[in-house]
Formats: structure tokens, sequence, C-alpha cells
């Protein structure tokens, strides 16, 4: 227990009196990190298995990886697939540089690895200066306010990342997600007392201060040159029958070797993962339920309408999960349980809010193309309301029952 | 019928007096800090809109509106009074919140205690003034200025409401010294906007 030793020895130093008293937050972190606290919850008060706030974090940290390791290699894939037919041409610059440090061998569309190592040399800086910076501001905040680092940033961090294009540049990474973590979270006091999801706050301040390099046909491939519609953009324009021209199928869109923020194209990855989540009770199934039945129900609704002028009035609903961040958003950042309504059936409600603004947003705002970020937000404002009257009606009820 | 669905939508959610205009802030941050309140300062919102809209709407059609008065005489055909609309708008507001107050104090003193102040403020409360200035500058007619009313209305009523949600919400919160009270809910609200950013760009 050589590790061991050595924080306990470094403790004293931490903590009340020590030199480096005003960092204990950052030891606390590495700390807990690294093994379970020392000091357990000892009454009955909500003992209900081993498992706690630091173990959920890291669990649903675990459970972006299968999205996470495929968007990098479909970034990869769709770069050089567009390189190869000549739609665009390699980016020069320092990513050339990393790809060749990580042993990638050039850029042929059919190796694995050299689709893997590519998208690794864009994810994986997003990813750092995303935590980098965020973690930076944690910090600060943590050890100002005395509060503990919080793993729910490792949350924040890997999905703000994954929600990214690929080509966005890093300085407004860096700036996205210091909006999320200080706007979003610090200034409420820290995770567990926001009322906004700070990965979508991030994003969504990002995609409005910079539309460009967050919106549009250019972004979503990492090749110079190339613009290519995405597959939300060509249904806005001629609906399944203009995504299937442009090459997508529907089996395409479900794998996700489709051109899309870094980790969202694959609705099968993102759904292990998910399966995983409802199954340990992190991910409230009843909001996930909950997002595909507003979803199924009013697309469903807007296909018997119909219109003549508007092709996304025809997009079926199991195109609408494939498409765009739906399945992401749904799985990751509407169950995020601060967020979201807290009450059984308000998550009912709540889920059942997302799925309808999505699919409004989608259909009939021609601003957006994509609308689950938006929904989830716009149902995040609602969600304590959600819950008050959920809480107003069973306490009337209870007080009939009582009084009868 | 299609016409006036999409104006009532777009007064709702589209052009919210609150989160799109941020119009009716004093007493948008003062009241909002229960949910009971809030519903019940929205509904005195609605209602005081609801009246106002339309009756300013026929004043500034039939009275004050250039070339208005033809229908007493057709040599007032040049005669325009539009410079006397703020004075007459707020006039009518007055009255209106006036005979509102007393029905509350009578009916519901329990609210009408609650929202104190606040209540005679509605007078000058700018997402009123707004809506009949909007209702004015975009010529609407007489069906058109009461669906525009109850709207804009019930869209600053829902955001209230949702911002007292949130407030309650975050009474746990642990926000810094500094940031405590208006801060806060400045900041709160500036991120409910973020969030009705979703409505705008749609065309009704």
């Amino acid at each position: 227990m050589g590790l061991r030793s050595t924080l306990d020895n470094l403790a004293p130093l931490f903590e009340k009196g020590g030199k480096y008293e005003k960092m204990y937050p950052l030891y606390e972190a590495v700390d807990t990190g690294l093994y379970s606290p020392p000091n357990v919850t000892n009454n009955t008060a909500h003992v209900r298995d081993g498992i706690d706030l630091k173990r959920i974090m890291i669990t649903v940290w675990l459970c972006t990886f299968p999205a996470m390791f495929f968007g990098m290699y479909n970034i990869g894939l769709q770069a050089n697939e567009a390189i190869a037919a000549g739609h665009g041409t390699v980016l020069e610059g320092w990513r050339e540089f990393l790809i060749a440090l990580l042993g990638g061998s050039g850029h042929s569309a059919a190796s694995i690895w050299d689709n893997f190592v590519f998208g690794a040399a864009y994810f994986l800086p997003v990813y750092a200066v995303t935590f980098i910076v965020g973690g930076f501001w944690e910090v600060l905040f943590a050890t100002v306010r005395r509060h503990e680092v919080n793993e729910g940033f490792f949350v924040t961090s890997v999905l703000f990342a994954l929600t990214l294009p690929p080509t966005i540049p890093l300085w407004q990474v860096a700036l996205g997600i210091s909006f999320g973590v200080v706007i979003g979270k610090e200034v409420f006091g820290g995770t567990g007392k926001n009322f906004l999801n700070p990965a979508l706050a991030g994003r969504a301040f990002l995609f409005f201060a910079y539309p460009a390099s967050m919106s549009g046909n250019a972004v979503w491939t990492a090749a110079d040159g190339f613009t290519g519609a995405t597959a939300l953009g060509s249904a806005a324009e001629g609906g399944v029958a203009k995504i299937i021209e442009n090459g997508v199928t529907w089996s395409d869109a479900f794998f996700g070797t489709i051109q899309g923020s870094m980790g969202e194209t694959s609705t099968l990855a993102i759904l292990i993962g998910g399966v995983v989540l409802m199954a340990m009770n992190i991910a409230a199934w009843r909001i996930v339920v909950g997002v595909m039945i507003g979803m199924v129900a009013f697309s469903t609704l807007l296909n018997v309408v119909g219109s003549d002028t508007n092709p996304m009035f025809a997009l079926p609903w199991y195109w609408h999960l494939v498409l765009g961040g739906f399945a992401f958003g749904m799985i990751f950042m509407a169950t995020d349980p601060v967020s979201a309504s807290m009450t059984n059936k308000g998550k009912w409600y709540f889920g059942g809010l997302i799925g309808f603004m999505v699919v409004m947003i989608r259909v009939v705002n021609p601003a957006f193309p994509e609308g689950m970020m938006l929904a989830i937000l716009f149902a995040n404002l609602f969600a304590p309301l959600i819950d008050h009257f959920v809480v107003q009606a069973n306490i009337k009820r209870r007080i009939a029952r009582v009084s009868k | 019928m299609e016409h006036y669905i999409s104006l009532f939508v777009r007064s709702v959610f589209l052009e919210n007096m609150a989160l799109s205009f941020f119009l009716g802030m004093c007493t948008f941050m003062a009241i909002s800090k229960k949910i009971q309140t809030a519903i019940g300062l929205g509904v005195a919102v609605v209602v005081v809109l609801a009246i106002c809209t339309p009756i300013n709407n026929l004043i500034y059609g039939l009275l004050l509106k250039e070339g208005a008065m033809t229908w007493a005489s057709p040599e007032m055909a040049s005669v325009d009074l539009s410079f006397l609309g703020l004075l007459t708008y707020i006039g009518v507001i007055a009255a209106v919140v006036q005979i509102m107050e007393m029905v509350l104090d009578k009916y519901v003193p329990a609210l009408y205690n609650a929202l104190g102040v606040f209540l005679p403020l509605i007078t000058v409360n700018c997402a009123i003034m707004g809506a009949v200035l909007f209702m004015v500058e975009r010529d609407y007619n007489f069906a058109e200025s009461a669906v525009f009313g109850v709207g804009s209305g019930l869209g600053w009523a829902l955001a209230i409401t949702a911002l007292a949600g949130i407030r309650e919400k975050l009474k746990y919160s642990d926000v810094p010294k500094g940031l405590q009270g208006l801060g806060i809910t400045m900041m709160t609200v500036g991120l409910m906007s973020l969030g009705f950013m979703s409505f705008s760009g749609v065309s009704l």
C-alpha cells in the first residue's frame, strides 16, 4: 500500500492547520478518487446499497465509453472517406503530427486503426481542454468556497466534449465549458444545486455565440473544404427520400457511421451504455420511456396531419430516434438526476415534454435543424414546477383519504 | 381561425413578454419567491391584459388614430389624437387594476395580502404597457388584440410560475454571498431565456 501510505503521510499538510490547508479539496479529490472515502454514513437514514455519488458518477462516465470509442472511430471514418473520395483534403497542422505520434500510419478509410487514431487526435485534445479548463474552475470554486470537488464534473466534461463537432476550435471549447461549469453550476453552489444541465448550458452558449462552428454543413467532418448536409439537414429538405439519396440508410444512422457530433452518431453504442445505466437504476427509466412516448406520439401525430410544404412532417419516429442527438440526449442528458424532475410521476411528464419539444423544434422551427439540446433545457426550466404540482396532488389525495 | 391560433402561440412562447422582451422585470423578480403567489400574480396580469388590450384597441381605433373620428363628423378626418395615446392607455390600465384590487380584497384576501404593493404596481408593469403599445404598433384589430392580450398575459404568467418553481428549488442552493437575492435571480432569468430560445425562428 505504498500509495495509501503516501497519501496518508501527505494528509496532515492539507488538513486544518496544515501548510496547504487551502488546497484541501484537491487532495480530497485525489484521495477519494483513488480509494473509498474513509468516512461513511453510519446511521440508517439513507443506506440502500454500497453505491455512493462518486461511484454513480464514475459509472455514468464509464457508460459513455462505447459512444466515445465508436465516436473516435467514426470521426476518422467520415474524414478519411471524404478525403479518399476527393471531397476534402487533409487538414494540415499539429493534429497530423499528433496522429503520427499516436501511431497512425495514414489516411486509409478501410483501416480501423487509422480511423481510430485519426478520431483520437480530434477528440482527445477537445476532451483534454474541457477537462483542464473545467477542472480548473471546479477546483478554484471548491477551494474558495470550501466544498468538495465532485465527480459530477467527470460526467459534465465527457458529455460536453461528446456533443461538440470534431472541427471546433479549442478556445471555444474552453469558453463553453467555462460558461457551463461557472454559470450553469458553480454560482448555484456546485453539483446538486443547479437547475440546468451544465454540459448543455455550455453547449447552448457556444451554439448561440458561435453558430458558424456549431452548426451548418461544414463542421461535422474533419476534412478541409468538405461540406455535406447532415442527415437532419437533408430531412428538412426532402424527407426520408432525400436522406437516402444522400447515401445514408437507417442502419447507417443506427450504427452511427454518419457525420455528426463526436459521440452522438451511434444510437447502438449509446443504447449499450443506456441499458447498463437503467439496469443499475442510475438513469431513470421513466424519463427515457417518457421521452420516447412523447417523441413517438407527437411525430406520429404530425405524420397523420401531414404538410405539403414541410417534408419534416412526414419523418417517421424511428428516423427521429436515430438522427442527431436524440438518443444521446435521451440517455445521458435528460436523465441528469439534478436538473430533471425528482418525483416518479413528474419524470413521466418531464420526459414527455422533452419528446414533444424535440419533435416540435425539429419539424416546426426552420432556424434549428436539431432540437434535442434546446428541448432538454426547456424541460429543465419546468422540472421544479412539475415536481411541485405532483407533490401538491399527492398531499391533496392523502388529505382526502385521511378525512374520509 | 388558424391566424388567431398562431398569433396566440406566438404571443405565449415566441414573443414571451418576460423572457424574450424582458418586460415587467420588477414584479417578475420580486413576486417569484413562492409558486402560489406567482400563480396569483400571473392570473392577475392575464386578467388585466385581457381587459386592457381590447379596450385600448377600441379607444385607439375609434378616437385616437388619425382620421379615426370620421364616424362623428367628416370634418374630423384630419384630427390626430395619437399623442394622447400613452396617457389614455395608462389611465385605462390604472382603472382596471383599481377594480381588480377591490375584487381581490373582497374575495381573495390572502392573495391580496401576499401581493401587497405589487398589485397596484401592476399599473406600471411594463409588460402590460408593452403589450398595449405592441398592439398599437402592429395595428391589430379588435379580435387580434383580445387574443394577443390573453396570450401575452399567459406567457408572462407561465414564465413567472416557472421562475418561482426554480427559485423554490434554489432555496437549497449555496449561492455566493455577493450573488444572493436579485443577483442570482437575474442569472436564473438569463439562463431561462436561453431555454426559451428554442422558439426563436419559428415562423407561424
